[in-house]
């Protein structure tokens, strides 16, 4: 897994590649969490296009970040979901209560 | 809609005997092995003709069953022997046995209490408690025991019977 950050004024874009699995999920926990409590950025936006396996640790992970992002009055949005993490969040059930945009250009404007 | 589940109805030592053996795979209990894991079940899905998205299905419940192993029976000891079986289940149409795809997990980790083994409520929104819900959503069968002095998780998928070809009207 690989994870690249795009920066602008109150909002930051992770884009992230590879699998997020048992080995990789604690990664992207430390850096999303870093930036939602550490760095307390408004909007955390995650680019999932070339995730190509996400599984419960991964999912969990998020679900500590929307957390985080609710405690301190932050957004974290999802875009570009391949029909295998959309799966995953189905199987879990946690469609809903993430902010999901198919594209970058949806979620930025969101 | 979802073919129904009928292990329970089968003698599993008759089940056994019309399974041959498709993969045994020894691996240490690091996590970085599961990519490695996932990619060679993938390619046995396929080896036996199951659709992709059920093939994502029993990857991703061998690899839930993989980091649960990992992450609990040996608390995140790395260097630990894990076995995986795969086994093709050839099925017998007059016994109306399924054919299907077995993959038995085997570890040396703390004994696995079953009464312990159930995913958290999914109308609770914390993290963790999801594998086991993957495995038992996606799999016929998911079953635990202990076996001198090991853990043995058997899954097994069965293949939907394949639907007849519709020919086009009017030929």
């Amino acid at each position: 897994m690989q994870i690249a950050a795009r920066n602008s004024e109150g909002w930051v874009i992770f884009d992230i590649s590879g699998d997020i699995d048992l080995a990789h999920s604690p990664a992207m926990r430390k850096v999303l969490l870093g930036e939602i409590k550490e760095k307390h950025t408004p909007k955390v936006f995650l680019n999932l296009k070339n995730v190509r396996y996400i599984d419960s640790s991964g999912i969990a992970s998020l679900v500590e970040g929307l957390k985080a992002s609710r405690d301190n009055g932050a957004r974290l949005i999802l875009y570009g979901l391949s029909s295998s993490v959309r799966e995953v969040m189905e199987l879990s059930r946690l469609q809903k209560i993430f902010e999901i945009y198919d594209s970058e250009e949806q979620a930025l404007s969101s | 809609m979802r073919a129904p589940k009928p292990l329970k109805k089968h003698n599993k030592q008759e089940a056994r005997s019309h399974a041959e053996l498709l993969l045994r795979l020894y691996l240490e209990s690091n996590p970085e092995a599961l990519c490695l894991v996932r990619a060679t079940l993938q390619r046995a899905t396929e080896v036996v003709h199951f659709p992709e998205l059920e093939s994502r299905a029993i990857v991703r419940s061998v690899d839930e069953a993989l980091a649960n192993v990992i992450r609990h029976a040996y608390k995140g000891r790395a260097g630990r022997p894990i076995e995986v079986t795969c086994r093709r289940l050839l099925g017998d149409p007059d016994s109306k046995t399924p054919s299907g795809l077995e993959i038995v997990l085997s570890d040396s980790g703390v004994p696995v209490d079953p009464k312990k083994l159930h995913g958290r409520p999914f109308e609770e929104i914390r993290p963790g408690g999801l594998g086991l819900h993957f495995m038992n959503q996606s799999m016929d069968v998911v079953e635990f025991r202990r076996k001198d002095g090991k853990n043995l998780l058997r899954m097994v998928k069965y293949l939907a019977p394949s639907q007849p070809e519709r020919k086009p009207q009017g030929e």
